[in-house]
């Protein structure tokens, strides 16, 4: 097993923890048509997320709101952004690997679920 | 001190992991070789179920599954009937809590602390549930103590159960103290002995507790398996958890009498090779003598105290201890082999993510201590838990790393 299989300073590029300390769309929709919460008991990242949709139902404006590491603010930050404008139909296609394109990076087997909470949340969103 | 270097060399992994260094032993210890091979002596020489067959290999396999037991009930001075191999320190605590609420009713109360593990909080809760009883919590001090002062014990007590070392923060909690508080009111004393039972000496008699409880996968044994400790009085007066093979004196179709203690607590067949895999951990624990580790790993606390004080916006969640000193059975003592810590900051997770990077594993998150997470207000530590091969070399490591993180976020 070698330590150096993750490249951990383009895991934590600047870019990365620029998000983190200034996340993207974090904000409390007040207008809003559904609302979810995702929890990850592992680390205790928590996002909860709102969004309202237009007429044709693609994503209008979207906030979240929540803690967690780099990896999870990082990932739903730029999720959130991916999603505006999106039909429900492409959202729910979106999977895993979208957000490793987003984050320009994959993340150990540990991790997954710090990068892909954030895109649970608008999933499980669409289905109220 | 011990010679780490030499006892390093008799765990495998760190031959298959040379750049491991392993500060998660409060979640799971490593294996030494002689556990391994305790174990395979008994897949290769010596298996056959036990307490069936005539034949000899039967009675050989039989031996090694007692001898286990003796061993065990030695190492905490019980006697051997008073000592149950279950799967591990939740299933005692499940076997317990299923067993001894179902008489409980409203108005009765089990008195918990604010810092324990889910297995010694959630089956309480949900035997609360069922049957009305209140579940009490004692809180802590501002140093992460039990107040003690204020144990909410009273006359309708009917349990005090508690964990002799927090695993989340590494406090020692006044085992004796608390259970001769428990005795007073006629309540039944449980001690969750999981992060102290390779960390200290254990004596159940000294202790003067109904039961006892731990894990073999956090004293250098396997995983699937563990013990409960009962007295002889207390085990006689519960029902079996488990209803089948091997816990039967006589089976009818109507209904069946039970085996005598400790086996109407060990339905179907028991994990044999892990009760021998045990046995052979708790060799290996006395061979370096308990009293030896307590010494080493306060030595290595105290130093990482020492390093750690030295980062920038690090925080220790613990108590605080300039000289930790680990004496016999908790009482008067500091601290355990345990530091959880944040940094302003940095979430534990990146922490522990860039620690892995340098080959250091710790934990981070709840450390399935949830509610105490929200009690004490945070998302999560980072912990760093220390054993038998752990150096000052590991510490230093662990702080180099801390380091990196600190200066990857600013």
């Amino acid at each position: 097993m070698s330590y150096e299989t993750t490249d951990i300073d383009n895991l934590y590029r600047e870019s990365i923890l620029d998000l983190y300390h200034h996340p993207l769309n974090k904000k409390v929709l007040a207008d809003f048509d559904v609302e979810q919460r995702e929890y990850n008991p592992l680390c205790g990242d928590d996002v909860t997320v709102r969004i309202k949709f237009d007429k044709r139902g693609t994503v209008l404006d979207i906030g979240h709101q929540g803690t967690g590491c780099a990896i999870s603010q990082a990932a739903v930050s730029l999720v959130t952004d991916a999603v505006r404008g999106k039909g429900k139909g492409e959202i729910e296609k979106m999977n895993e690997s979208d957000v490793y394109k987003l984050l320009e990076f994959e993340v150990i087997y540990t991790r997954r679920n710090c990068a892909t909470l954030g895109l649970k949340a608008i999933q499980k969103a669409l289905c109220h | 001190m011990l010679d780490t270097k030499k006892i390093k060399k008799q765990f495998p992994i760190f031959k298959h992991h040379k750049d491991l260094v392993y500060l998660d032993n409060a979640s799971t210890t490593q294996t030494p070789q002689v556990v391994i091979d305790a174990m395979n002596f008994y897949y290769e020489q010596r298996r056959a179920n036990i307490h069936r067959g005539t034949y000899q290999l039967s009675g050989l396999a039989t031996q090694l599954y007692e001898e286990s037991r003796d061993a065990v009930a030695d190492f905490i001075n019980a006697h051997d009937t008073e000592v149950i191999f279950t799967s591990g320190a939740t299933h005692g605590l499940n076997l317990l809590a299923y067993n001894l609420c179902k008489n409980f009713k409203v108005g009765d109360n089990v008195v918990l602390t604010r810092m324990e593990h889910h297995a010694n909080l959630v089956p309480w809760i949900e035997m609360s549930k069922r049957y009305g009883f209140e579940v009490r919590f004692v809180e802590l001090t501002s140093d992460y103590r039990l107040l003690t002062t204020d144990l909410s014990i009273d006359d309708h007590t009917k349990i005090v159960s508690f964990c002799h070392i927090s695993n989340a923060l590494g406090t020692i909690n006044p085992a004796r103290e608390l259970i001769s508080v428990a005795k007073k009111v006629g309540a039944i004393s449980i001690v969750d002995a999981a992060q102290s039972v390779a960390h200290t000496p254990i004596d159940v008699k000294a202790l003067d507790c109904d039961f006892l409880i731990f894990s073999g996968h956090k004293m250098y044994g396997p995983t699937g398996i563990g013990a409960l400790y009962g007295k002889k009085e207390r085990l006689e007066k519960l029902d079996p958890f488990f209803f089948g093979g091997d816990m039967i004196k006589e089976a009818r179709y109507d209904g069946a009498t039970w085996a005598d203690l400790p086996w109407k607590f060990e339905g179907g067949t028991p994990n044999i090779a892990g009760a021998i895999g045990l046995a052979a951990a708790i060799r290996f624990l006395t061979h370096i003598g308990l009293d030896q580790i307590a010494a080493h790993e306060s030595m290595l606390r105290a130093y990482a105290i020492e390093q750690l004080q030295g980062i920038k916006n690090l925080t220790i969640i613990g108590p605080s201890n300039p000289l930790p000193t680990f004496h016999y059975q908790g009482e008067d003592s500091r601290c355990g082999p345990i530091i959880s810590f944040v940094i302003d900051g940095i979430h534990p997770h990146d922490i522990a993510q860039i620690l892995d990077h340098r080959g250091v594993a710790v934990r981070a998150g709840h450390h399935c201590t949830m509610p105490l997470m929200n009690y004490l207000g945070l998302d999560g530590t980072v912990r760093a838990s220390f054993g038998v091969y752990n150096s000052k070399y590991d510490i230093d490591t662990l702080a180099d790393g801390l380091r990196d993180a600190v200066k990857k976020f600013s």
